[in-house]
């Protein structure tokens, strides 16, 4: 069995570290235990938190213990990893137009393309969810095409518009609500990525896979009203992880 | 929904807050929820409510409230302070007892000079809509509670309940012991090793303050710099309610229940979570200093926490039958009108 520890946050969770990295094949351990322990249904344990490199698991110390819990996760990593995971891929309507999209013409000078060229690249690769953290509903998305990889922007916005499509390092990510932020912003999405009345709140989960699909603006403009009538909703389908 | 009590004036920073939020950390929506669950949780067994029931959550001074409906039963847990009920002769309802007030009647909230949080609860409960399985207020992001904010005057907040029956008030027998001297215990890690041993030492034998620019969100130490070994960047993970994280500025936060659900710095210690809601009872301005304890201590002290706070409970009883306690005592508390602490 590959190396993980489980490292103790007092007696509210355990967290499950499987390395120290971002990369696809540890989110895939942490994502495949996640998944082992919705599946257990374990009692005590009240939320499953998965990060890039590992799973917080929460539990109510009145109702189990560490000690117990740990026994446990361990003889589910014996068994896990022949799951045969399913994602949810996700195909995301943005518009990369330059009134839409504030830093692509700084990206694509650093980058030696053409904006049209960064967003091509952008939208011609499947992104993995690694993790939703920040603010509510912001996925952390990967992995960038190495073309486009930057360091975050030197001076970070205060505000940044809700919808943004953004940039930096390896990732890529929609904010679901005006934040402070430093990354590159090329491009918005008129979808809603974090909605409080919806039963999940988010849109998307930790190990859904997203294609964006490039709209001009007249069709940015239809999805946005169709999503402002709540008549929008977005097209997805089940694909093995 | 029916309407209940009318904002005269807001108080400092009014939410409405129950239980919190669970089973959305994954998405990234934090817990909230009252910061002192052990007040909030008194609140309502004085006012008769099923646990999870919503309460006001007050901050810094108490708001002025009108009685809207045919009669309500308000119940305050802080520490010290009361409910001061305009046009009575015998004025203030200490905290820990109820009051049923009749339409028109309007009362100022008083709080204490020792809790940075009291609770506000009303027999059968505040009325909001559940969002995300919680009627919580995360003002951050502007969901849950009131319209997703804190109280401003002129809002008419609903209950359940138009007229509650007339009988005798209830209380409790003992005054809240805050232990606002007793050092808040942890369990060191999940990342521990980020520091040197030099530096754990430090940590534990260290008295901290709790700074002005603390809030729901984090608790802002001041005192003793906590080195890192080398790094203080971490590849992000979860937080729970009470992680401490020590930043490049090396001065600790306590992430409270309004924190994001992941980070990107070292934790040191976690406070164990009978202690989270004697530390958000504290406050600005107090000291603060962590023991070290072990994850099975954490659990048994937990357990037996809740004990006790289930006998607390269980000794709700009414004011005639309480006679014999001497309630003089708390009567003569110093009371301070609209600010947290008096020093401050």
């Amino acid at each position: 069995m590959d190396h993980f520890r489980i490292l103790k946050a007092a007696d509210s969770a355990l967290v499950i570290e499987f390395g120290s990295t971002i990369d696809r094949k540890t989110s895939g351990r942490v994502l495949a235990l996640a998944e082992a322990l919705k599946n257990a249904g374990l009692p005590g344990v009240t939320e499953v938190v998965a990060t890039f490199r590992s799973l917080s698991v929460n539990y109510d110390s009145l109702v189990t213990t560490g000690h117990d819990l740990e026994g446990t996760i361990a003889t589910l990593l014996t068994q896990s990893g022949a799951s045969s995971r399913v994602s949810q891929l996700w195909d995301i309507p943005v518009c990369y137009a330059p009134q839409f999209a504030p830093d692509i013409e700084d990206v694509a000078k650093s980058v030696e393309l053409t904006t049209a060229e960064v967003a091509t690249l952008h939208a011609s690769v499947q992104y993995h969810v690694y993790m939703i953290g920040f603010v509510p509903g912001f996925p952390y998305m990967g992995d960038l095409p190495e073309k486009l990889q930057l360091p975050r922007r030197s001076d970070p916005r205060t505000r940044v518009p809700p919808g943004s499509l953004a940039i930096a390092t390896s990732m890529t990510a929609v904010y679901p609500y005006e934040s402070p932020g430093g990354w590159h912003l090329i491009g918005t999405s008129p979808v809603r990525f974090f909605d409080a009345n919806s039963a999940n709140g988010a849109l998307l989960n930790p190990g859904d896979v997203v294609k964006f699909r490039p709209v001009t603006p007249k069709e940015f403009s239809d999805v946005l009203r169709a999503v402002e009538r709540n008549e929008f909703v977005a097209t997805r389908r089940e694909i093995a992880a | 929904m029916i309407p209940v009590l009318k904002v005269i004036a807001p108080g400092f920073h009014t939410t409405i807050q129950d239980e919190g939020r669970r089973g959305f950390l994954h998405v990234g929506v934090p817990v909230s929820g009252a910061l002192d669950r052990n007040g909030y949780t008194l609140a309502n067994a004085l006012a008769g409510n099923i646990q999870g029931s919503a309460c006001l959550e007050l901050m810094g001074s108490g708001p002025e409230l009108e009685v809207v409906a045919s009669s309500v039963r308000i119940a305050l847990v802080g520490s010290g302070g009361g409910l001061d009920i305009n046009g009575r002769d015998d004025a203030l309802v200490r905290s820990g007892q109820t009051v049923r007030l009749t339409k028109g009647e309007t009362v100022r909230v008083r709080l204490g000079g020792e809790a940075f949080c009291s609770y506000l609860a009303i027999e059968g409960g505040f009325s909001v809509p559940l969002c995300l399985g919680s009627r919580s207020t995360y003002t951050r992001a502007g969901f849950g509670g009131f319209s997703g904010r804190q109280l401003r005057g002129g809002d008419t907040l609903q209950g359940y309940i138009d007229d509650v029956a007339a009988h005798d008030e209830m209380t409790y027998s003992d005054e809240r012991n805050l232990g606002l001297d007793q050092p808040i215990r942890v369990v060191l890690g999940p990342q521990d090793d980020y520091f040197t041993e030099a530096t754990i030492e430090e940590f534990l034998h260290s008295t901290y303050t709790i700074t002005p620019a603390s809030d729901r969100m984090g608790f802002r130490l001041e005192g003793p710099p906590l080195e890192h070994k080398s790094d203080y960047n971490i590849v992000s993970d979860g937080i729970v309610t009470g992680s401490i994280q020590v930043p490049g500025s090396k001065l600790p936060i306590v992430l409270m229940v309004d924190a994001q659900t992941s980070g990107g710095y070292p934790k040191i210690a976690t406070v164990i979570s009978a202690d989270l809601p004697r530390l958000g009872a504290r406050g600005v301005g107090r000291a603060v200093r962590f023991q070290s304890v072990s994850r099975e201590d954490a659990e048994k002290i937990s357990r037996v926490e809740h004990q006790q706070t289930l006998n607390i409970i269980r000794d709700i009883r009414t004011v005639s039958e309480s006679k014999g306690v001497s309630i003089d005592a708390l009567y003569n508390q110093n009371l301070i009108d609209g600010i947290v602490d008096a020093n401050l």
